[in-house]
């Protein structure tokens, strides 16, 4: 640990620095309770002169745009893929842990590599298994294939080699067997890493963009992501719009990343740490 | 310390197939999205394939070698896109190797508020290529952008170069220098702190000891950091996407954007899966490069901290780099193996 800093200038450069990463993401939500002929002026200053939610009531009646479906897709679509996420990659990152088993060391090997293979390569082949499961245009086209990454398996293994083998031995001698010993001892002892990977999970496919813009179709189905790009293209001149509806999608993540700000950058740094 | 491994058979443990019954659901998903597609994208790759179509024809090499020839229609896009994507990443990597580990120097130190700081320079990550995407075509509109009105310029961020590739570049920067920040943090976090001791005895200065100990310290991060940062300059796709959407004049449109716009919007699979193929290609090869540059010399250092340790009868600390113990996790140095 190094001395605690003294130094004034340390204050003033992280203060201006945070303005630089704050500030557009504060823009952001001031432009959209602007009214458009303000937001759209040559000198258009930050704070808005006249509050309006007309760029919210607009995007909420809009019958070409149903913003209200779009959030709701996403919602289901990130939730349900944490989910998955959280259940397949915690049994399996827990074998690889604790359990011995012939080919062990060579199926880590394998699925940890795929970590550093580039995701596109899979959007071709992927496409075409989502064509033929019918999964095109569905919801499961969001929240399944992305589970099959092997972050998750990697981060579940690293924290329960992490935990005591006693917990095991006491499961045994109190005669449980494994999935006993795994859902009722081993998991609530795992909650700092589960909450951790949901929440990564979650934020992951929440932000999503190239892989449903291209496996979604219909307007009711696509997730907020795409339905912002597609208001870009309608409210090209209508900025306060198109603020409010970046709005709408960045709120639930700032208010997750606020409450559990701690797990998210925990999680980051183990990733490049223990990677 | 007892600790017996149990073997799979016999015991409480369960049958010799209760490992393969937790692995199984995953298992699948990574057979099904991740395996089988890894070879099956190859087999496209050597089909005129389009998924409209009842049948595919084989071409063999030819995707391939179209991709070389000036003279077929893919040649063109596909090394604009290969030359722009090129141009993002030797431009933005550096960016986000510094200024990360600058603003990680910074927040490493101790005083009050710092997890506040860090909490804001990471709030950008959070945020999708979506939202970042559309806020930043606004901030940088040419006529009522908040960025021109700030500094007082009259400039079209968005729609001329080379402004347009500041604007991506810098906003690739703001998005994800926290990213990067954290994970230097946590590696300089692991530094021993009696080798800044050492250091400040042996009469080191900042610099001299930022130098001797804290770049040698980072090199297992850095080797991640640089590989990762990499790829995601590489995979560059939504910003070029919403804000330039690809312009001037396909001048900022990247590899991703030719290969998805063929593949995926045209259907053009077969060609595209072969683009793809190749763009892996070449950052497999940069990728190797960045392990085998970097950890070359960390390899060395080790055998040589071995063999003083040796000399001085050394093992006292009981904990030599090479102890295979399952119950210590993956640490720094064990990046270039376990990767």
């Amino acid at each position: 640990m190094r001395r605690a800093a003294r130094n004034p200038l340390l204050w003033v450069v992280l203060t201006l620095l945070s303005v630089v990463f704050v500030g557009p993401i504060a823009a952001m939500l001031l432009t959209s309770l602007k009214p458009t002929a303000e937001a759209q002026s040559a000198d258009p200053g930050l704070l808005p002169g006249e509050i309006t939610f007309r760029a919210y009531e607009v995007l909420f009646t809009s019958a070409d745009n149903p913003v209200l479906r779009w959030f709701l897709n996403s919602m289901l679509a990130a939730t349900a893929h944490a989910l998955l996420v959280v259940l397949t990659a915690s049994l399996a990152g827990y074998a690889l842990a604790r359990m011995d088993f012939p080919g062990k060391n060579l199926m880590f090997g394998v699925i940890i590599s795929t970590m550093f293979v580039p995701g596109f390569i899979f959007l071709m082949p992927n496409f075409l298994t989502l064509d033929r499961l019918g999964w095109l245009d569905t919801l499961a086209a969001i929240v399944v294939p992305g589970a099959a990454g092997a972050f998750g398996v990697f981060f579940m293994r690293q924290f329960f080699l992490s935990l005591p083998k006693e917990f095991e031995e006491s499961a045994r001698i109190d005669g449980a067997g494994p999935f006993t010993t795994f859902f009722r001892i081993m998991l609530p002892n795992a909650t700092p890493a589960l909450v951790t990977l949901l929440v990564l999970s979650f934020l992951a496919n929440w932000n999503d963009f190239i892989w449903p813009l291209y496996v979604l179709f219909n307007d009711a189905r696509l997730t907020l992501p795409i339905g912002l790009s597609k208001l870009q293209g309608a409210y090209t001149i209508d900025y306060p719009v198109i603020m409010a509806g970046a709005v709408i999608a960045s709120l639930p993540v700032l208010l997750l990343y606020v409450f559990v700000q701690r797990y998210v950058i925990d999680g980051v740094a183990t990733s490049g740490v223990k990677g | 310390m007892a600790r017996t491994r149990t073997p799979g058979r016999g015991g409480r443990t369960g049958s010799p197939l209760t490992p393969y019954l937790f692995l199984a659901p995953y298992l699948a998903l990574f057979v099904a999205f991740v395996a089988f597609p890894a070879v099956y994208g190859l087999w496209i790759s050597l089909h005129d394939w389009d998924y409209m179509m009842s049948s595919q024809r084989f071409l063999g090499l030819q995707n391939y070698t179209d991709l070389l020839d000036p003279a077929s229609v893919v040649f063109r896009d596909f090394w604009n896109g290969m030359g722009n994507t090129l141009l993002f990443t030797v431009v933005s990597v550096p960016f986000l190797l510094v200024l990360p580990l600058l603003l990680a120097l910074l927040l490493q130190q101790k005083f009050p508020g710092r997890t506040f700081f860090r909490a804001m320079f990471f709030a950008p990550y959070v945020l999708g290529v979506a939202v970042i995407g559309l806020m930043w075509r606004y901030l940088l509109d040419g006529n009522f952008g908040l960025v021109n009105a700030y500094l007082g310029t009259d400039i079209s961020w968005t729609t001329s170069q080379p402004w347009a590739w500041v604007s991506l570049v810098g906003v690739t920067v703001w998005w994800t220098l926290g990213f990067n920040a954290v994970i230097f943090l946590a590696g300089l976090g692991d530094i021993p702190t009696e080798h800044y001791e050492a250091a400040a005895l042996d009469g080191a200065g900042w610099w001299a000891s930022f130098v001797h100990v804290t770049l040698p310290g980072l090199r297992p991060v850095m080797i991640f950091v640089v590989v990762i940062t990499v790829l995601a300059s590489a995979n560059m796709f939504g910003q070029s996407y919403l804000i330039t959407q690809g312009g001037p004049s396909q001048s900022t449109q990247t590899a991703i954007m030719v290969i998805t716009d063929l593949g995926l919007s045209r259907y053009q699979m077969g060609a595209a899966a072969a683009q793809s193929y190749l763009l892996a290609l070449f950052l497999a090869v940069v990728s190797i490069a960045n392990f085998w540059l970097m950890r070359d010399k960390d390899a060395a250092e080790q055998a040589k901290a071995l063999r003083a340790q040796r000399r001085r009868g050394g093992g006292a600390d009981g904990h030599t780099p090479g102890s295979s113990d399952p119950q210590v996790p993956a640490t720094p140095a064990s990046l270039g193996t376990v990767r």
